[in-house]
């Protein structure tokens, strides 16, 4: 038996409702994709055996493997998976993450209830082809839950219930034994999966932790096998008393401070936000505040991604002295042609992380700007909503986690057309630059990284740090690799053989 | 016979009916009272909800038109609020709560269900087990007034009031999990009962220490009243004592702490199910709210009114079939 730390009660094990890294964490060891990842995070086949790309990178041909199967024995077929597709569009379904799929020609109308032009089709029982309207990292967006196949026929008999034990029927390495809420949920090994020879561990336990504190005592009295987070604490102390069972790793998550340039004073003046960035001293901040490794942030996409150098601020390579002269030299400007006192505000969600970063980048503007700094924290649905109210928001905290490895995932939060725009800003350059990426396959990277560039330069964020993963991974436990979306399907895992033998 | 012994039921045959339909009336009246109590704290609980600012479906990520109007639609969200109310309470007299917004494959009902099941489990154990030691140590304590038992006790007891539940419950896993390995350090597998002792454990400790200090309270100013005296007088002590003049009083003041306690465990359980990760309704309290999970606010909030007014119903009626001058 695996027991894996998973944070958070999952919320759904529908693939195509749920939104929340604990519940895809599950999803992934239930069920499998056209495509899957294996423990690096590389797309390796999944249903689909093989698959064929055009010319173009608009149409796609996937071969699925001829012994497929769901986990009651029934056999899958192209034509579930395309209706499974289907399902997950439909706006009755309200899946949060349908919308990464409207690279998929007739998705968007899909979306909005017309399903007659979806360019999902399944040619015989094995072969489906998928044509994009635009290009996008199909291959990396088909690993993902929302492309999944939930299993309709159960969900037509059972209703929301069908993610029940005893009645959810999936496909991937694993299949539901129990699940008791907020206590854990069991997976035993699927006897129909295509690759159950190679699955090592019979049985997974996902254990809720909730708080990472009692997350961490659970793992030293021998009840977890690997942990979903570690709590804050001094990275050299946690080396010490963990040594190689601490897993740190860099993480395809960007934490920023948004500024809304809909704000009357933030608005008006790119001075004063390009230095208030200049004036935030990352080193300290990732050093002393953050703490576990962290690297300081120049650009909003985390390094990492492949074929993607990323665009950084000037400031990168100055020393912090040379920042803070110029940020000096950039608020006298300010004040020269401001006669009120300069007062901003920065607004948090409640949590204790949050309120150190904030309380030391305001000491970090009053000491280096002069200027009055207000802290307020908000409780998260309305600091969701007020964020993206963009009414009364001045700095606010912002971050994001990348759904697949692409510069687009962070790109998109800045995309005047989307709702999501919580700075407010609207960029003509901007548009193009994203709308040219989606024209040419070849250019896409190049021409993304100078739409970064470009909202790097307008200064509606302010990049901070990027993420890391953390866990501590019992050393009896292999196949556990780090990736930069911290993704561990437990069919990759195996414990060396003495401690198979214990109960 | 006794005369003096008779006269009761000379009076009997007359004074029982009486009684009973004054019982009658008072029940339906505290039953109607009750009532009221609960559709008022339903309208506040579904005006104060649905004033918060942020909504379920509020999350970082953007709904199409489409599908926020899908899923309005399926929670019923798209009607007015009256009538949303009106149909809640109609779904309610039948049992029927609704599904979760936060954790849409459950209905409330199933979730509470589950939750209160592990909660009045632990806060069952941890009361009974406060209340049978604690109580006796108290009377102990008070009997051996300013001696060093009794130093020793309240000492003890101060401690435990002190200390708040999440030192406690993370010091008990230290000790008895990480260092000593005898208990699992958290965690709920539906019949194990050795994950219930620590939890068990970290409620019990604060409510025993309670429970200690008042019954040694109670026991010091019953053995200090007059009637106490007159008894000592006539020569009656030690455990007739006890059993006699002590034991009904002091159960009163037990009975009093009791109902209130049995709340305050079941409602204030969210520190302790979050330390060992138990799935309890605790939680729910807390999270629900913070999640616009609005079905399931309404659930634990009608569920705890119900609990509140049953607790005290019972402990009113245990109250008066002890003490005479209450009924």
């Amino acid at each position: 038996m695996l027991r894996r730390g998973n944070g958070p009660e999952p919320a759904s094990l529908d693939a195509h409702r749920a939104q929340d890294i604990a519940s895809h964490s599950v999803l992934r060891d239930l069920y499998e994709g056209l495509v899957s990842e294996d423990a690096e995070g590389r797309i390796v086949a999944g249903m689909a055996e093989r698959w064929e790309i055009s010319a173009d990178g608009l149409h796609y041909r996937f071969l699925l493997r001829p012994d497929l199967r769901w986990s009651n024995g029934a056999p899958l077929r192209a034509e579930a998976i395309v209706a499974s597709f289907a399902r997950a569009l439909n706006p009755q379904t309200a899946a949060p993450l349908a919308n990464l799929l409207t690279p998929i020609r007739g998705a968007r109308a899909s979306m909005a209830g017309d399903a007659s032009q979806l360019g999902i089709r399944a040619i015989d029982d094995h072969e489906i082809h998928i044509e994009l309207e635009r290009p996008a990292p199909l291959l990396k967006l088909l690993a993902l839950p929302i492309a999944m196949p939930v299993n309709l026929a159960a969900l037509a008999q059972y209703g929301s219930a069908h993610t029940q034990p005893g009645k959810l029927i999936s496909n991937g390495a694993y299949r539901l034994q129990s699940w008791q809420p907020h206590a854990g949920i069991v997976l035993e090994r699927n006897p129909n999966f295509h690759a159950r020879a190679s699955v090592q561990i019979e049985h997974v336990r996902f254990v809720v932790t909730e708080d990472a504190s009692s997350e961490l005592r659970r793992f030293q009295a021998g009840d977890l096998d690997f942990t979903e987070t570690v709590p804050p604490a001094r990275l050299d102390r946690l080396r010490e008393r963990f040594g190689s069972q601490l897993r740190i790793s860099p993480y395809l998550g960007s934490f920023f401070l948004g500024l809304n340039v809909q704000d009357p004073l933030l608005g008006s003046s790119p001075e004063l936000r390009r230095a208030l960035s200049l004036a935030i001293d990352r080193d300290i901040l990732t050093r002393y505040i953050t703490a576990l490794g962290e690297q300081p942030a120049y650009g909003l996409v985390p390094s990492g991604i492949e074929g993607y150098a990323g665009a950084r601020m000037p400031e990168s390579g100055w020393t912090q002295a040379e920042r803070l002269a110029e940020a000096r030299r950039l608020i006298d400007e300010v004040r020269s042609r401001r006669a009120e006192p300069i007062e901003v505000e920065i607004r948090y969600n409640t949590s204790t992380a949050h309120r150190r970063l904030s309380l030391a980048v305001a000491a970090m503007w009053r000491q280096a700007l002069g200027i009055t700094v207000r802290l307020r924290n908000e409780e998260w649905k309305s600091f969701v909503q007020t964020r993206r109210d963009r009414r009364i928001t001045q700095v606010f905290r912002g971050g994001w986690i990348a759904d697949i490895a692409d510069p687009l995932s962070f790109l998109a939060l800045f995309d005047g057309a989307q709702a999501l725009n919580w700075s407010g800003w609207m960029d003509p350059e901007f548009q193009s630059l994203l709308d040219r990426a989606e024209q040419d396959a070849d250019a896409r990277l190049a021409t993304l990284q100078l739409a970064e560039q470009r909202l790097l330069d307008a200064h509606v964020l302010i990049p901070v740090y990027f993420y890391t993963s953390r866990h501590l991974v019992h050393e009896d436990l292999e196949g556990f690799e780090a990736n930069l979306l911290d993704r561990h399907p437990s069919r990759w895992m195996r414990f060396r053989a003495h401690k198979q033998a214990t109960p | 016979m006794n005369p003096v012994d008779a006269r009761p039921d000379l009076f009997d045959d007359q004074a029982r009916p009486a009684t009973g339909r004054r019982f009658a009336t008072r029940l339906l009246l505290r039953v109607s009272e009750a009532l009221i109590s609960l559709l008022l704290l339903a309208a506040l609980c579904f005006g104060l909800l649905r004033s918060a600012p942020g909504g379920p479906f509020d999350t970082e990520r953007a709904l199409s038109p489409e599908q926020q109007s899908a899923l309005e639609q399926r929670y019923h969200l798209d009607r007015p609020l009256p009538s949303q109310f009106a149909q809640y309470l109609g779904n309610a007299v039948q049992g029927d709560l609704g599904d979760s917004f936060q954790y849409p494959d459950y209905s409330v009902r199933a979730l509470l269900g589950s939750g209160f099941a592990v909660t009045f489990w632990l806060g069952g154990w941890a009361l009974l087990l406060a209340t049978l030691i604690g109580t006796p140590l108290g009377v102990c304590s008070a009997l051996r007034h300013r001696g060093p038992v009794d130093g020793l006790i309240s000492a003890g007891a101060i401690i435990g009031i002190a200390l708040p539940k999440f030192v406690i419950a993370p010091l008990l896993i230290l000790v008895f999990a990480v260092s000593l390995g005898w208990l699992p350090a958290g965690g709920w597998d539906a019949g194990d009962w050795r994950m219930s002792v620590l939890p068990i454990a970290a409620l019990c400790l604060p409510n025993l220490a309670a429970i200690t200090r008042l019954s040694r309270h109670a026991a010091l100013e019953i053995l200090a009243s007059d009637y106490i005296r007159a008894a000592r007088a006539r020569g009656i002590e030690g455990w007739a004592l006890l059993r006699r003049h002590l034991l009904k009083p002091l159960l009163l003041a037990v009975l009093a702490w009791l109902g209130p306690a049995m709340i305050a465990v079941i409602t204030g359980s969210t520190v302790v199910e979050q330390i060992f990760g138990i799935p309890g309704v605790g939680r729910y309290f807390v999270q629900g709210a913070l999640n616009r999970d609005y079905t399931l606010v309404m659930g634990v909030a009608l569920c705890a009114g119900v609990l509140i007014i049953v607790t005290n119903l019972l402990v009113d009626a245990a109250r008066a079939a002890i003490d005479p001058r209450l009924r």
